[in-house]
């Protein structure tokens, strides 16, 4: 395959093999699901092979040039995230199978419409990654948010329609305000394409009240404090598979495109006193997610805490725009992808299993379920930045630039970060480990099937590799760092 | 395959610890194999290792981790001194701990990190630079605290909070201190002397904070005063934990890595110009002081070795600092002899708490009659630590203060005698109760661990090898295989190189 197809492919496939779900027999949906995902996860990794060897590829639908035409483009950046949705997703389809078939066997039939969902939300994703104008990146991100919200409303209870409700709601105000600002742009200049828009874009009114509505937009679909509040419920109400989803990858798709907007188009009319605004939102985020997930009492709550928490890490890049922090920021975004769906499908687990998530009621819970504990700790070094997981390299790389631009605060709040997390990830494994055997206990019994025991635990690994592969990543977005980066 | 050697050492442990971990709690026998098996195994690559690096070979294994920042692990002797004393202990507390831990529940587990945390000590010891060493010390952090927190109670999971409050805070002081010197003079290899490039231009100022982050980064797990707050209080562990926190892994390590940061990054000239030395001097001496005056208060015995194990560990930072070669050569020696020593009496403490039920100095009555092995060992160990000669800490004594004299500062010989004397007062009422105080009619809780020996062979025999050892090291501390003698070689690389 040409490797220009491989782009058109990654947003195609996921659509068709969406639609094809819908109509298929319920029966068939797993199976389906599965050779989906293989099919689509290896075209992801073949293309971050591809850019690894030979540099970002460009392609035009339909032979169409800028600024009229529709423009794929896949950069190392948009390898990476790629790469991280096939990752995250190969184990998931292991996994969420067997989680829909115990959850609350055949009383609801979201295990059926997950397949689709999860199909159509994959392919909004990748157009999102690959998107080379804004009006594209526009269609992916609406796409993403109406598929986040059907799969948050697979929870069934009343909690999670709830949640999906006011889901619905803000992701439909954040796209709203991103499409408002894009209008602006077109208004003025004619163009959406970012190369182009960032050549011609002029500092005037209309463009700061463009870069100022968007920024807003996507914002408030990333979550950052003060606009999370939408984030715990949602991501705590939905079942096991789709928080993973919804925590390590959706949340991450504005983000990328924030980090484009800024970087490569607006930087020249000035990043200067708002991207401190935003360094600075980041930090309190770090702090308030933190203090709130020490205070949780629900497992699921806790998690969708400390994903407010790293979140704010993401945007300390704004504040200290180096490329050593470009990279630590990418890092962190994979890392927590991996290790927050590894923490999510084992904290749907550990509910599946001892029926309730009450932290304080998981006495001696590690006996029953050394494996699942196992995974949680493994992740928890890599959102905690302990060695050697990918995390810690992340941190590694902004305490870097932190402490080579003097910015003293932002060394104090990336480490003080890590102890915060430390704060509220141990006492849900000393809940686990404390308490004495339990004699009733069949030694050796499986309270689960290995199917939902290892994905979780594979992407915890990965997580943790990640750190010792550092590497591999860098090399990727050495070539394509923005040139305003210092 | 020379290179691979020091991964080897690690991966040794650190695999047979997964392995473990998959074990379910009645496969005994393969349990035990896998423990012993790793563990002599460990021991005979250490002994390769410590062969080769007698004879001058150099070994190394890098892996890039990130531009400018790789893993490297480098054995030199100073690493050599630890990784010994750590493989060789480790095997000890393997058997003392199966015989210990007989029939309770989530061995597994427990040996599991047991096996990882050893992993994590052999890192500490052959980190060829400052990252590698912080990796392995915050997975030391990770891997001890199940092991602080075994017994699975409210004081174990108390003591274990405190335990990781105050090592989690240590290791991101040492997290910021190693960062920025990456970014100021790039991948940071210890080497003899110091490592900081010639002419690196780095303010005074500067230094000093570094050197106060990343001393205050080890400072916690040495225990220095007043860092050290989290060691009584993690002696809830089992008495094998214990002694390996105290004797091999986590409160040397931190001692290691004030000899390391001093001579291997600083560099020991560049320190006492910045009059590091002499804070962590005073602030050693301190150590040393307070650390006996509160073992004194002690009933409890384990409390009491915990505060004895606080005022100890300082004699290693102590010598460090007085920069002097034979002080650090006492320093380096007291690394290896207060090991063997504080092992052995944790050893006896657990072999009377798991006998008897004796948990208490005053319940130590006639100890000596019921227990005449266990209490010997015990008696070696005590007067090893208040430094009679010929036994090992009086090896480590006499080169402190030697060392002392020789740098002019002989204010230090008093805080040694004082400490001596201190040491004398918490250990020989300990010792007169268990030989000359008759036993009482019963004991708190006895339980017959074996008919024909006073305990279990399983406790029995290590503790009396570690006792034997510390009381060897001492007798033939002139011998040119002694600890002293490779202590003397690690001197000389680093005051002569």
């Amino acid at each position: 395959m040409n490797p220009a197809d491989l782009l058109v492919w990654l947003v195609l496939l996921p659509v068709l093999l969406a639609a094809l779900l819908f109509v298929a027999p319920e029966g068939w949906r797993t199976r389906l699901g599965q050779l989906g995902t293989l099919l689509c996860a290896s075209l992801a990794l073949l293309l971050a092979w591809q850019v690894l060897q030979h540099g970002p590829i460009s392609v035009a639908l339909g032979n169409w040039q800028p600024p009229l035409g529709i423009r794929l483009h896949a950069d190392g950046l948009s390898a990476l995230m790629l790469a991280l949705t096939a990752l995250v997703a190969l184990p998931l389809a292991a996994h969420a199978p067997a989680w829909f078939v115990r959850h609350e066997a055949a009383q609801s039939r979201a295990g059926a419409f997950f397949w689709p969902l999860w199909m159509f939300q994959w392919a909004a994703l990748n157009l999102l990654f690959l998107a080379g104008d804004l009006f594209n990146a526009y269609v992916g991100l609406e796409l993403s948010g109406l598929a986040a919200v059907a799969l948050v409303a697979l929870g069934g209870q009343r909690a999670a329609l709830e949640a999906a409700l006011r889901y619905l709601l803000l992701a439909l105000f954040g796209s709203m305000l991103y499409l408002l600002g894009v209008a602006l742009l077109y208004g003025a200049g004619g163009v959406l394409d970012l190369t182009l828009l960032g050549a011609q874009l002029e500092a005037d009114h209309a463009s700061r009240a463009a870069l100022l509505l968007i920024t807003l937009g996507l914002l408030i679909k990333t979550a950052l404090l003060p606009f999370h509040f939408w984030l715990p419920a949602a991501h705590a109400n939905a079942p096991a598979p789709v928080s993973a989803i919804l925590s390590g990858l959706v949340v991450k798709a504005s983000f990328v495109l924030l980090l484009r907007i800024w970087f490569e188009i607006f930087h020249p009319i000035g990043l200067g006193g708002a991207g401190e605004v935003l360094g600075a939102l980041g930090i309190a985020a770090i702090i308030w997610g933190s203090l709130q997930a020490m205070r949780q009492e629900r497992i699921k709550l806790l998690v969708a805490w400390s994903t407010v928490a790293q979140l704010g890490y993401l945007f300390l890049i704004f504040a200290l725009a180096v490329e050593l922090a470009w990279a630590g920021s990418v890092l962190h975004a994979l890392s927590h992808g991996l290790a927050k769906a590894a923490l999510f499908l084992a904290a749907g687990n550990i509910v599946l299993a001892l029926g309730h998530d009450q932290i304080h009621r998981l006495h001696g819970a590690a006996g029953k379920l050394p494996l699942t504990f196992f995974t949680v700790a493994l992740a928890g070094v890599s959102l905690m930045g302990l060695p050697p997981s990918g995390g810690f390299a992340a941190k590694w790389l902004m305490l870097q630039a932190a402490i080579d631009l003097g910015r003293w605060p932002y060394v104090v709040a990336i480490i003080g970060g890590s102890l915060l997390a430390a704060g509220y990830l141990f006492p849900l494994l000393r809940h686990a480990l404390a308490g004495t055997h339990d004699p009733r206990q069949r030694e050796g019994e499986r309270l689960l099937s290995r199917w939902l025991e290892f994905p979780p635990l594979l992407l915890a690994t990965l997580a943790l590799l990640l750190g010792l592969m550092a590497l591999l990543p860098m090399s990727l977005l050495s070539g394509g760092m923005p040139v305003s980066l210092r | 395959m020379g290179d691979w050697l020091p991964l080897l050492v690690i991966l040794v442990s650190a695999l047979a610890g997964l392995a473990i971990f998959t074990l379910r709690q009645q496969q005994h026998g393969l349990r035990i194999g896998l423990n012993l098996g790793a563990a002599v195994l460990k021991l005979s690559l250490v002994g390769v290792l410590l062969a080769g690096v007698y004879q001058g070979k150099e070994y190394s294994f890098s892996l890039p981790l990130m531009e400018g920042a790789e893993l490297l692990l480098r054995p030199d002797p100073l690493a050599l001194l630890f990784l010994t004393l750590s493989a060789l202990l480790w095997l000890v507390t393997t058997i003392y701990a199966i015989g210990y831990l007989e029939g309770s529940p989530h061995r597994s587990r427990f040996f599991g990190f047991f096996s990882l945390c050893v992993s994590a000590t052999a890192g500490i010891a052959m980190a060829g630079n400052l990252l590698t060493f912080l990796i392995f010390f915050e997975l030391l952090t990770l891997t001890t605290w199940p092991l602080v927190i075994h017994r699975g109670t409210r004081k174990a999971l108390h003591g274990g909070a405190i335990y990781l409050a105050y090592t989690l805070c240590g290791g991101a002081l040492l997290f910021i201190g190693t960062v920025w010197l990456y970014t100021l003079v790039g991948p940071v290899v210890f080497t003899a002397g110091g490592a900081l490039p010639e002419g690196h231009g780095l303010s005074e100022h500067t230094l000093r904070w570094i050197a106060f982050l990343l001393l205050a980064g080890v400072g916690v797990k040495a225990a220095l005063v007043p860092l050290h707050g989290w060691l009584p209080t993690a002696m809830v562990a089992p008495a094998p934990v214990s002694a390996l926190l105290h004797a091999v892994a986590v409160v040397k390590a931190g001692a290691f890595g004030v000899v390391r940061i001093l001579y291997d990054v600083l560099g020991i000239a560049l320190a006492q110009a910045l009059g590091v030395t002499t804070v962590l001097a005073v602030l050693a001496a301190l150590t040393i002081l307070w650390g006996s005056l509160r073992a004194l208060a002690q009933d409890d015995i384990k409390r009491r070795l915990a505060f004895s194990t606080i005022s100890q560990v300082s004699y290693i930072t102590l010598g460090a600092a007085m920069v002097g070669p034979i002080a650090l050569v006492g320093g380096l020696v007291h690394l290896v002899h207060q090991g063997l020593m504080k092992i052995t009496l944790f050893f006896c403490a657990g072999n009377l708490a798991e006998t008897l039920g004796v948990h208490k100095v005053s319940e130590l009555n006639g100890a000596g009659k019921r227990m005449p092995l266990t209490m010997l060992a015990f008696t070696l160990g005590a007067l090893g630590m208040i430094g009679l000669p010929p036994l090992a800490g009086f090896i480590s004594k006499w080169y402190l203060g030697i060392g002392a004299l020789e740098a002019g500062q002989w204010w230090w010989i008093g805080v040694l005698v004082l400490s001596s004397a201190l040491n004398a007062a918490y250990f020989l009422p300990a010792i007169y109760r268990a030989w000359f105080r008759p036993p009482p009619e019963t004991w708190p809780e006895e339980r017959s661990l074996s008919a024909r020996h006073e305990t279990s062979l399983m406790l029995l025999l290590p503790t009396l090898f570690v006792a034997g050892a510390s009381l060897i090291t001492g007798l033939f501390a002139a011998s040119p295989n002694s600890p002293l003698a490779w202590a003397e070689l690690i001197v000389r690389r680093e005051y002569f190189p």
